[in-house]
């Protein structure tokens, strides 16, 4: 068994440095999707993180509980609801992007917006507490507010938009319903690992996993010197 | 640029602050008139940064009412706050202070150029393209008058600007508050130096427990001052 592990470990080690080019497409497409989700729901729920912080209506505690909530969506919820929209008979069916990469942005987005939008409410709220009385002194407005506090916590909330990476790349269940793990078009390294590994071959399931890992890795590596370094820039 | 209209004098009558059961303003009842720099001394605990954040408008009292120029409801456009500890943006020096001509309302085609000058007064061009956070505290206080000034008011409140800096930091920012009262703005300013009210004040507002106990040109209140309080404030005994 322990002998059998190590094989496939190497023949997936082979895989990975012969650039095998089906291996690499669906590494690409992943990345492609799990990026410009993070980018999608940035736009989205940075905004909608930096508004709860600073503002106050009737019933904001409770959307800052459910925002909070959201942050555990299960993935295939998500997948599930974004196929009920998209499918054929559904409010969003004529657009005709079920089983295309732009329905796996779609639901990899509404699955990280909670994530980004409770962080980013955290921070802002907490780095608000420092600037409430400069900012109100120069008269700033509530837009003004948003915008200055969101750039002010831009190091910080790099970290957000991290978490939020992470969990696309990382979830299956959401790609794997709306994208239908078309080989050559929606196959991602999450879903070809659950394929691969239910078919039995594993050296394609694990050449997979440790490239996901390792980009992963990379990704928050690069984005952890980005920070000290810019940090170190403007102190 | 002033308009016709004028947050001065800015009138207390019967001020009270309240937070939670603690009284930190009593009943205050203080006129605050154009003219040469009006300190606020007293005690830690006096209530001095209260009344200067209700002066901006940064707080509202519990019972009593302000009014600036005889207006109620008066928009802070006119005043500028400086902080102890004021909040750097993480920009530029050069963007903290286009930041605060923006907000001001200050048209764009002049800013860098009044971005310049203000740099200039505080002395502070050298550093204009440094990190606004990687400044000394006192190079910051004063990027914290720039950007104050940058609002072109005619009020300057100032809470103890001075207090956590050296001797040396300390006169930088004085003589950027000289100089700003001799342009004709009118400057109050909390602190708990005696040394600063013989070097900067025209009067005193000496406060005790959230209350005026006396207001005074400066050279009376440090030559006879009338109450028991000031007087040992003066003598330096401790007052509290």
């Amino acid at each position: 068994m322990g002998r059998k592990i190590m094989l496939d470990g190497l023949n997936a080690w082979q895989l990975i440095m012969s650039g095998d080019a089906t291996l690499f497409a669906i590494v690409k497409l992943s990345l492609a999707v799990s990026l410009s989700a993070v980018v999608l729901a940035a736009v989205i729920g940075l905004p909608l993180g930096a508004s709860l912080a600073l503002m106050r209506f009737p019933g904001r505690s409770a959307i800052v509980v459910l925002v909070n909530a959201f942050m555990g969506l299960p993935p295939v919820v998500v997948g599930l609801a974004v196929y009920l929209l998209l499918s054929r008979s559904g409010p969003l069916g004529n657009l005709g992007i079920l089983f295309t990469p732009t329905a796996m942005i779609v639901a990899q987005a509404i699955l990280i917006v909670p994530i980004i939008a409770a962080l980013t409410r955290q921070t802002i709220e907490d780095l608000w507490i420092e600037y409430r009385d400069e900012l109100s002194a120069m008269d700033v407005g509530p837009l003004g507010r948003i915008t200055t506090l969101l750039w002010d916590a831009r190091f910080s909330l790099l970290t957000a938009l991290l978490a939020g990476f992470g969990r696309a790349a990382a979830e299956v269940g959401a790609v794997m319903i709306v994208g239908g793990n078309m080989e050559g078009f929606t196959r991602t390294m999450t879903t070809a690992i659950a394929l691969e590994t239910s078919k039995g071959n594993l050296p394609l399931a694990l050449g997979l996993g440790m490239i996901l890992v390792v980009i992963v890795l990379a990704i928050n590596a690069a984005a952890w010197g980005a920070r000290v370094w810019s940090e170190r820039q403007v102190g | 640029m002033r308009g016709p209209v004028t947050d001065l004098p800015i009138v207390f009558d019967r001020v009270l602050v309240r937070a939670g059961l603690t009284t930190i303003l009593d009943r205050l009842t203080l006129t605050l008139s154009s003219g040469s720099p009006t300190l606020v001394i007293g005690p830690n605990g006096a209530g001095k940064s209260t009344l200067l954040r209700l002066c901006m408008g940064l707080a509202v009292p519990t019972e009593g009412r302000i009014t600036w120029g005889g207006r109620a409801d008066a928009k802070p456009t006119r005043r500028a706050f400086v902080f102890q500890r004021p909040v750097m943006l993480r920009r530029t020096v050069s963007a903290n202070v286009a930041y605060g001509l923006t907000h001001a309302g200050y048209p764009r085609a002049k800013l860098a150029a009044r971005t310049a000058e203000l740099l200039e007064r505080v002395g502070l061009s050298d550093l204009a393209m440094r990190p606004a956070r990687r400044l000394s505290g006192g190079e910051q206080q004063r990027l914290a008058l720039a950007r104050a000034l940058a609002r072109d008011p005619e009020l300057l409140l100032l809470d103890e600007p001075t207090a956590s800096l050296d001797p040396a930091a300390t006169r930088g920012v004085e003589e950027i508050v000289r100089d700003t009262a001799q342009s004709g703005i009118k400057i109050v300013m909390a602190s708990h130096d005696l040394g600063q009210v013989r070097r900067l004040a025209g009067d005193v507002v000496f406060m005790v427990r959230g209350n005026v106990r006396e207001q005074t040109p400066a050279e009376d209140f440090l030559k006879n001052p009338s109450t028991s309080e000031a007087a040992a404030f003066v003598r330096g005994d401790l007052v509290v």
